[in-house]
């Protein structure tokens, strides 16, 4: 029975993410401009999922200027309201994943080095990524975008909201603090891959990535210091004084240290992320979230001391050595012992199913109804630190909301709508009813070429004399066709090549 | 006047222009004779920066546009030309292409010789990857490098170069095309620092994504910057001072940017438009987009800024041979559809923007590209403006380029009707004064039986008694020829050849009394012989060849 239900559900999920079907990066079904004001909303007559107070049955939910107005039964609307009528349906805070590598143009690793903490998601933040889209089909309205795991500290991190449609530069959650990767254990250490005509790069163990983020803090703070050093000769007058030359790798580091950006370390195993902790306390930083952490529970009550939240895989295991020790029951039981515990994605296609895998915490560990779906809402939210704006439906909050035609949780839940700050970003059934036209002019745009392609053939074969020589005027040798492709800028996307295995990098 | 002592003072220059052909066609300046004043009477004229003049007059005299007019007066001194059913523009720039510079030179590393060459790895910003700022284009120039005449003979008489290769290429510097020594090329350098944003390295070598890239060129762009405001400080009191270490790369970029060099930006798709957009304003930088392709999105955003942008002319397209089955996203559809109405956006917001080959290697294929962009709605007067005022604007050189106008350096393109028409030919080029025709290429019609590649001995009789030159070929599968002629005396180059079955002709021109003329060599071959007669002037004379086997060449005591 479950695992018909199961069936069904990815086949639903599947529907839902039929866009991919069309492969087309279309949008503007929903997107809007940013700059003028959202409509006043009116959700009528749904089950709303609070997440924070508890289910209202049959409850209204009014939306204003992007934010949630009212929550209640039978409220009054403006006459300019849209009303959506939700009679039948649930409506949940949108879906946070706390641990996203979608919307990155080009690889999520900048892999070539152990420290790659100078590189930054948000200056590739790809708005063009149909899986922002997807996503957005599955109730998720904001993602954690993080760097992959090939380095011991990696890049810099982003959390972004999906609104699908807008530039890259309007994606980045507003007043979100920006948080780092780090990564332990096998992926850093690279045990298990060697890149051709490479050297070997350091660490090679558990115990070199210790060092390696140790001494990369004892450089951020003997840098730190030069500045503060500096800063107190000029303070004090002195005119010929030199700065410090600035450093993109060290300067977030100082920002971790200062408590100004977060820390979400990638690991498995309970003595690296025992060291982690201890590491983190010797030099002053904190560690905001442990990500896949799936030997967490053994754990549990060093992480819950630490105040360190745990966002993990509902059930994703054995998959590599490390992830040997996994259990289902993990995120359950790492709440029981006081752990603020996060279920995510990791996977651009897994995200469109938050929902479900939050829901296995009901089945392994035995967590309730709103422990579950506090999971994927306000759990990431106040792992992120902005659970003051998105995370459940309170007044006040961002109205990001997934409406479902069933209990989120249940297998059979269809998103029917997406709003983020008040706007419909995606709606189930306007997509469905986009899609022939969509269709329609791909199949005109292909013959379109396809008939301008012929016509070029044609002209050719009229006149091969002239073609064939014309092709090969001297002095338009070989090595320069090659030259001009090199400069062609950055064209194609690089796709996240070389580093399988690891860009997802659980 | 007997035909005989015609004949024999043409033979004369037939055979000073055999020897010193190389020096005719590229050297033939400062030896005098060469006319340095001319008069285009009876054109058309566009000069782009006013409106078109019918009946009109170019004079250019030593290098510079010296009268433009209908009612100017003709030196006396000026060769005439009939500027009768021709229509006369502004030599034409590319924007931003590495004609004329030189490829690096990579040495192998000692004792290394025969292993693949992988680039050192680097390990950070610190190892300045993939970075030679100091490499200036105006010290590299290849006047040898065959895409010079090509571009010429296209019409493209000054181009934007820049050395090639990795995120900091070298600087770019503006070339006329013609000349007879490197430093005859270069009008003005610095104009632009280049830069990549295409990580080279991957999981190997730093920087090895796109944003590891960005990372790293916002790094150099601070590093730079700390390196003018610290030995500013250092150099007013060194003592006691540790010194700021030097950096070649931070110099050569802080010099360059001293001179006013605008920074090129890759951005091609809105998403990287938006992105350079952004990075130059957070970078400060006097900036100017490239690529730019997918312009008829973001237009009003690029022209808010009020950047510049360089358009590549190389249009996107489906790859060829690519798979049948697979189907682009509707998102590539559309660029692909709607690229070349990129210039015609542009021109709409109000953005300057210039034209540039990019990604095309046949200059017979610029034009057409424009043309692409015309009709998909930009007006021919905004293309020939991208393609001769705008980018001289651009780079801070419209004083002298880009324009038909009185003191304007002498770059004309002289056409038999519309530039952008297809029936159009390019009928004379003006390189700083300097008068290049075009001449038709003569194309083989069957492909060669044979090869004709190799050192061949010449001999023709002459009026004077025996001669004899070596034509040194080289030829191509399609039967394209080149190569060179020489005797005794010196060395020419083949400017036109091609083998076609069993016949072949090339061609190399020659100054005769301060003008030139072709001397065509047409025959046929077989193995290792050939035969067949040299025109020129309207004369024929014989000739016959042999290609020495080497074993021959040994026992004749051996070439090489």
């Amino acid at each position: 029975m479950k695992l018909r239900a199961t069936i069904l559900c990815f086949a639903a999920a599947f529907l839902l993410t039929a866009p991919g079907v069309l492969n087309a990066n279309e949008k503007g079904t929903s997107g809007a401009a940013m700059d003028a004001s959202a409509p006043v909303i009116l959700i009528r007559n749904a089950t709303i999922l609070t997440v924070s107070h508890g289910t209202i049955d049959k409850g209204d939910i009014l939306i204003k200027d992007g934010k949630i107005a009212a929550v209640g039964d039978t409220l009054k609307a403006p006459a300019d309201a849209v009303v959506i009528d939700a009679t039948g349906q649930f409506v949940s805070p949108g879906i946070i994943d706390c641990h996203s590598h979608i919307a990155v143009d080009g690889s999520v690793n900048e892999g070539s080095v152990s420290v790659s903490s100078m590189v930054n998601i948000a200056d590739v933040l790809n708005s063009d990524d149909i899986a922002i889209y997807r996503d957005l089909a599955g109730g998720v309205t904001t993602a954690n975008v993080l760097h992959g795991s090939a380095n011991s500290i990696g890049g810099q991190t982003v959390v972004i909201k999906l609104r699908w449609g807008q530039p890259a530069a309007n994606l980045p959650f507003e007043g979100a603090l920006p948080g780092i990767k780090f990564a332990l254990g096998e992926n850093p250490k690279r045990s298990n891959f060697r890149v051709n005509g490479a050297p070997e790069r350091y660490p090679a163990t558990r115990m070199g990535v210790e060092e390696t983020i140790r001494g990369a803090f004892t450089e951020a703070r003997d840098y730190k210091k030069s500045w503060d050093d500096y800063d107190k000769r000029v303070a004090a007058g002195e005119k010929n004084a030199i700065p410090p030359r600035r450093n993109l790798k060290l300067d977030p580091l100082v920002e971790v240290l200062e408590g100004k950006r977060y820390v979400h370390a990638h690991c498995y195993r309970e003595d690296e992320i025992l060291m982690l902790l201890r590491v983190a306390k010797e030099f002053g930083f904190h560690v905001q979230t442990l990500q896949h952490v799936l030997e967490g529970y053994k754990v549990a009550d060093e992480i819950a001391a630490a105040g360190t939240g745990a966002s993990t895989f509902s059930d994703w295991w054995a998959y590599k050595v490390e992830a040997y020790d996994a259990i289902p029951y993990n995120a359950a039981l790492m709440t029981r012992r006081g752990v603020l515990v996060s279920i995510n994605s990791d996977d651009a296609a897994e995200a469109t199913h938050l929902n479900q895998e939050a829901a296995k915490s009901i089945r392994y560990g035995g967590l309730t109804h709103d422990e579950a779906l506090k999971m994927v809402t306000l759990n990431p939210a106040i792992q992120l630190g902005i659970e003051k704006r998105v995370g459940s439906i309170d007044i006040g909050k961002d109205a990001d909301l997934a409406i479902y035609n069933h209990d989120p949780l249940s297998a059979y839940a269809i998103v029917q709508k997406t709003l983020i700050d008040g706007r419909v970003y995606f709606d189930r059934e306007k997509e469905l009813a986009a899609r022939p036209a969509l269709e329609k002019e791909k199949k005109d745009l292909l013959q379109k070429a396809k008939k301008k392609q012929d016509e070029e053939k044609k002209a050719a074969e009229k006149k091969p004399e002239e073609k064939k020589t014309e092709e090969k005027k001297p002095g338009e040798k070989k090595p320069e066709d090659k030259k001009s492709e090199e400069k062609k800028p950055e064209e194609k996307p690089i796709p996240p090549q070389g580093d399988a295995g690891l860009g997802g990098a659980r | 006047m007997g035909r005989r002592s015609v004949q024999l003072r043409l033979w004369a220059f037939v055979l000073l222009g055999v020897c010193t052909g190389f020096l005719a066609t590229r050297t033939a300046w400062g030896q005098g004779g060469e006319p340095r004043t001319f008069a285009i009477r009876g054109a058309k004229v566009v000069p782009v920066s006013s409106a078109p003049l019918e009946n009109a007059t170019v004079v250019v005299s030593h290098g510079i546009i010296t009268a433009v007019g209908t009612n100017v007066p003709i030196p006396a001194d000026a060769w005439v030309i009939d500027g009768k059913g021709l229509t006369v523009y502004p030599g034409l720039i590319d924007g931003f292409t590495d004609v004329g510079v030189a490829a690096a030179s990579s040495p192998a590393p000692a004792g290394d010789a025969g292993a693949r060459q992988q680039p050192a790895i680097s390990r950070g910003p610190e190892d300045r990857p993939a970075t030679t700022p100091w490499r200036s284009a105006a010290d590299e120039v290849n006047p040898g490098d065959p895409r010079v005449e090509t571009w010429r003979l296209a019409g493209f008489t000054t181009v934007i170069a820049a050395p090639k290769g990795g995120m900091f290429p070298g600087q770019a510097a503006v070339l006329d095309l013609g000349g007879e020594r490197a430093g005859d090329l270069v009008v003005k350098a610095p104009v632009a620092v280049p830069v990549s944003l295409q990580a080279p390295g991957g999981f190997r070598s730093f920087p090895g994504s796109v944003m590891g890239g960005i990372a790293y060129v916002r790094q150099v762009w601070l590093d730079t910057n700390w390196d003018i405001q610290a030995n500013a400080v250092y150099e007013k009191n060194r003592r006691g001072v540790e010194r700021p270490k030097y950096d070649r790369s931070d110099a050569a970029l802080a010099t360059a940017l001293g001179k006013h060099a605008v920074v090129l930006l890759p951005a091609n798709t809105s998403l990287q438009i938006r992105r350079a957009l952004r990075l130059a304003e957070e970078w400060k930088l006097n900036a100017v987009l490239y690529g730019a392709q997918m312009g008829y999105e973001v237009a009003p955003e690029i022209a808010a800024k009020k950047m510049p942008v360089l358009v590549d002319l190389k249009w996107p397209e489906a790859e060829k041979d690519s798979d049948p089955e697979a189907t682009p996203s509707l998102r590539t559809l559309r660029f692909r559809d709607r690229a070349p109405s990129s210039p015609a956006a542009l021109s709409k917001a109000g953005v300057k923007f210039a034209f540039y080959s990019g990604g095309i290697t046949a200059p017979k294929d610029l034009l057409p590209a424009v043309k692409k962009s015309i009709d998909a709605g930009l007006s021919p007067e905004a293309a020939l403006r991208a393609l001769t005022l705008s980018p001289a604007e651009i780079f801070g050189v419209a004083d002298t380029l880009g324009s038909i106008e009185n003191g304007k350096i002498a770059n004309l393109v002289l056409a038999d009707g519309d530039l952008f028409d297809k029936k159009t030919k390019v009928k004379i080029v003006f390189v700083d004064g300097r008068k290049y025709e075009v001449r038709e290429v003569l194309r083989p019609t069957e492909p060669p039986k044979g090869d004709l590649t190799g050192k061949w001995k010449l001999s023709f009789a002459t009026p004077q008694g025996q001669e004899e030159a070596t034509a040194d070929l080289s030829m191509q599968s399609d039967g394209t020829l080149t190569g060179s002629v020489a005797s005794d005396r010196g060395t020419g180059s083949v400017f036109s050849g091609w083998v076609s079955g069993e016949k072949f002709s090339f061609t190399i021109n020659i100054a005769i009394e301060g003008s030139s003329g072709d001397v065509v060599f047409t025959g046929t071959f077989e193995g290792t012989s050939m035969k067949g007669s040299i025109q020129a002037m309207g004369y024929t004379f014989e000739f016959s060849g042999t290609k020495p086997t080497r074993m021959a060449a040994v026992q004749a005591g051996g070439v090489e």
